[in-house]
């Protein structure tokens, strides 16, 4: 055990921290939830990209600087102190990138990844549909294989997309074999959004935003190479792909450190006020807690990876872990925030409000928490399915 | 930057698990339960021949001179078979505190060599815990003495204190009242190594006591999850219900969360760093959390079962109950840790970045 950084990474966090701040926007941005504010984030990501700085982890031939796990949770330490702006393409490189690595042929790669780490792809998801929802194995979307054999037929809805109504790519999974059922038979494909007999809905969030969006098929035609892995294989290619999702890099540490810091800010403004009820005390205190617990864990399964471990069914505990403390994190600074916490347009509320009603989805995302909890008793307890 | 453990050290922790799973069975454990001492002689040689006691002793009195990282690592396995022993007592806290004192101090050389070899008890009283613990068969006692320079260390032979066992739900604990007379011929160390010396036991004694709460949190867990997979109802074991996978799951996160907090504190004690008492206390709460949840979701998977005396969880639950309160009680960590934290801004750097 060695909690000291090493003169590299020392040097790391001060490049990171020198970077950011020559670049970071000094104006806020509107929210990443609307055409004006995705453009804006996406052009920041450009930014971020021509920096280098995309993805630290990814290789440096793909844009990436070929960093390991620790200089990744300096870079997000730095990135959050910064308060730059919220990433808005981690859909494409923290999920469908990786799985391309891991599963794309030399010509997807070349052809997908540098434009997502560019930014000049931005994708959306395709894993949901009205009738598949945890249950994501219920998937009944089809692509149907031509006479030709050279594209697939797409028909069928996908639904909760986040900003697909803004984003020109999505990935996703379609029954292709519709014999089949269940986990098998299905294939994962790449779509481009402005194909013809697409039709995207977007659904208002909580926030009133078009945050996500229903994705209809009608005779959507893709082409053969835009098939990841093996046809009837992408059960597998995502499920790898979820993996990536809940486990560590999803939600990095620092988010919820600096969400901890404002909070401690926002008591100590309002301490006298606050303190008439001294659970609000402890509650804030708490927090800190939850956060700092947090960023412990990820430092240790990072130091368990570098030493040959796999992350496996434990990555649920982790999405069970944010999404809790993200909620505990904003519910302790309403209460704070007292009458005043329902004003949309209180300098002070806004992001606190907005932070709030995305806790709320916290729990429900990258696979509910019951799901998660049902994956920690069957996978690490051994308990039986029911 | 590297937050595990060596090789090294989780081969020691796997034989000490090994030694302690044949060596301290729940059938044992309920026999020393029901002795007027509560201790077993026999176990605690066994525990010496290991070379358990000798752990914390400096390398030039004889032990392995390892440190309180180490003992991170050891005492999950005593919670998680919840010895009937006091044995970080001696070998880690009184160890402390006696290597502590200046070099060629006699104490020193009268009792570290038999904290190796096991020849001796040594209880420990803080004035954090009311009562003192094994003080009924100690043969020596360090307690403090408070002046208004700040806190004595005294070494008061067993022979010469006057002790009152007070009962503990915890049958494995044994917890008396000691009265006594400091004098001179009993101070170890005046106030100011005195004082620094009991605020380092403190934080030691509240580490193995979260290290020992994570280990009874792993144990009720595993003996509750053996039950949920055991127990038919309705024609399926009862861990194939959601409800019941729920609770389970709810005390795996715990614990994956908890112990690195502890680790980060053992780190913070061994390297003596100013924010230790805060991170200790950050530990002490969640190790302790882990554990009453664990107590609180395993009585409800044993069901009626586990508000019997027949169960081993009784004797789990129970041990956590009390040790969650030792060596600072939850209001005492949790006030410690808010007025560290809340207390003057320029004490606490908190954000991103801030955590090593």
């Amino acid at each position: 055990m060695d909690l000291t950084y090493t003169p590299a990474q020392q040097a790391f966090r001060a490049e990171v921290r020198a970077w950011l701040r020559a670049h970071v926007p000094r104006e806020s941005f509107a929210s990443y939830d609307t055409r004006e504010g995705f453009e804006q984030h996406r052009q920041w990501e450009a930014t971020l990209a021509e920096g280098g700085w995309s993805s630290v982890t990814w290789p440096t031939e793909l844009g990436g600087r070929g960093c390991g796990l620790i200089e990744w949770l300096i870079f997000e330490e730095e990135y959050w102190a910064a308060d730059a702006p919220q990433r808005v393409n981690q859909n494409g490189i923290l999920l469908l990138g990786p799985t391309l690595m891991e599963f794309g042929t030399p010509e997807q790669k070349a052809r997908f990844l540098p434009r997502m780490a560019r930014c000049d792809d931005m994708w959306a998801q395709g894993w949901s549909e009205p009738n598949a929802g945890s249950d994501m194995a219920a998937i009944s979307s089809r692509a149907v294989l031509s006479a030709e054999g050279d594209h697939y037929v797409l028909n069928g809805q996908k639904t909760w997309s986040t900003r697909a109504l803004f984003a020109n790519w999505l990935f996703g999974l379609f029954r292709s074999d519709p014999a089949s059922s269940r986990h098998h038979g299905l294939s994962y494909l790449l779509v481009p959004l402005d194909a013809p007999g697409i039709t995207i809905r977007p659904i208002r969030a909580l926030n009133g935003k078009q945050a996500f969006a229903e994705v209809f098929f009608d005779d959507v035609k893709v082409p053969l190479d835009n098939r990841i892995g093996a046809e009837g294989q992408g059960w597998n290619v995502a499920m790898a792909t979820a993996g990536f999702e809940r486990g560590l890099l999803l939600r990095s540490p620092a988010r919820y450190q600096r969400s901890a810091q404002k909070l401690v800010d926002l008591y100590r403004r309002h301490q006298a006020s606050a303190d008439r009820d001294p659970s609000i005390r402890e509650a804030v205190t708490r927090a800190w807690m939850g956060a700092q617990a947090y960023t412990l864990a990820s430092y240790h399964t990072v130091g368990r990876l570098q030493r040959g471990a796999k992350i496996g069914a434990e990555s649920s505990t982790n999405k069970i872990f944010w999404s809790e403390l993200d909620l505990q994190l904003h519910e302790t600074a309403m209460r704070i925030l007292g009458a005043r916490a329902e004003l949309c347009d209180d300098a002070e509320v806004h992001d606190w409000l907005e932070g709030f009603l995305f806790a709320q989805a916290g729990p429900i995302y990258a696979g509910s928490n019951e799901i998660q909890r049902n994956i920690i008793a069957e996978r690490l307890l051994g308990l039986p399915k029911s | 930057m590297d937050f595990t453990f060596s090789d090294d050290q989780i081969v020691f922790r796997d034989s000490v698990s090994r030694f302690l799973m044949t060596e301290a069975a729940p059938e044992m454990l309920r026999e020393i339960w029901e002795t007027d001492a509560g201790r077993s002689p026999e176990l605690r040689g066994k525990i010496a021949a290991q070379g358990l006691t000798g752990l914390s002793v400096p390398e030039a009195e004889g032990g392995l001179g390892l440190g309180d990282i180490d003992w991170a690592l050891m005492t999950q396995e005593l919670g998680y078979f919840a010895i009937p022993d006091s044995l970080t007592d001696t070998a880690y806290v009184a160890a402390g505190l006696l290597s502590g004192l200046p070099e060629g101090h006699a104490l020193r050389a009268a009792w570290l060599p038999r904290i190796v070899d096991g020849s001796c008890r040594i209880a420990v009283g803080h004035p954090v815990n009311p009562l003192v613990a094994d003080a009924h068969l100690a043969d020596l006692l360090l307690l403090p003495h408070a002046t208004a320079q700040g806190l004595e260390l005294h070494a008061v032979p067993g022979t010469a204190v006057a002790v009152t066992p007070q009962r503990s739900i915890d049958a494995s604990r044994r917890l008396a009242s000691v009265e006594w007379t400091p004098a001179s011929d009993t101070l170890a160390a005046d106030a100011p190594l005195g004082q620094r010396l009991w605020d380092q036991a403190l934080e030691r004694g509240a580490l193995c006591v979260a290290g020992q709460l994570i280990g009874l949190a792993q144990r009720m867990l595993d003996v509750s999850v053996d039950y949920a997979a055991q127990r038919k109802q309705f024609g399926k074991p009862i861990g194939s219900f959601q409800a019941v996978k729920h609770h389970l799951a709810d005390v795996v996160t715990k614990i994956e969360f908890a112990k690195p907090v502890l680790y980060r504190a053992v780190y913070a004690l061994a390297q003596g760093e100013a924010k230790t008492a805060a991170l200790v206390s950050h530990a002490k709460l969640v190790c302790g959390e882990a554990a009453l949840l664990a107590a609180r979701k395993g009585i409800q998977v044993h069901g009626a079962m586990g508000y019997t005396w027949e169960v081993d969880l009784q004797m789990f639950m129970k041990r956590a109950w009390a040790l969650d309160a030792a060596w600072g009680d939850r209001i005492f960590h949790q006030a410690r840790l808010s007025d560290s934290l809340l207390g003057d801004p320029a004490d606490a750097a908190i954000g991103p970045g801030s955590t090593f």
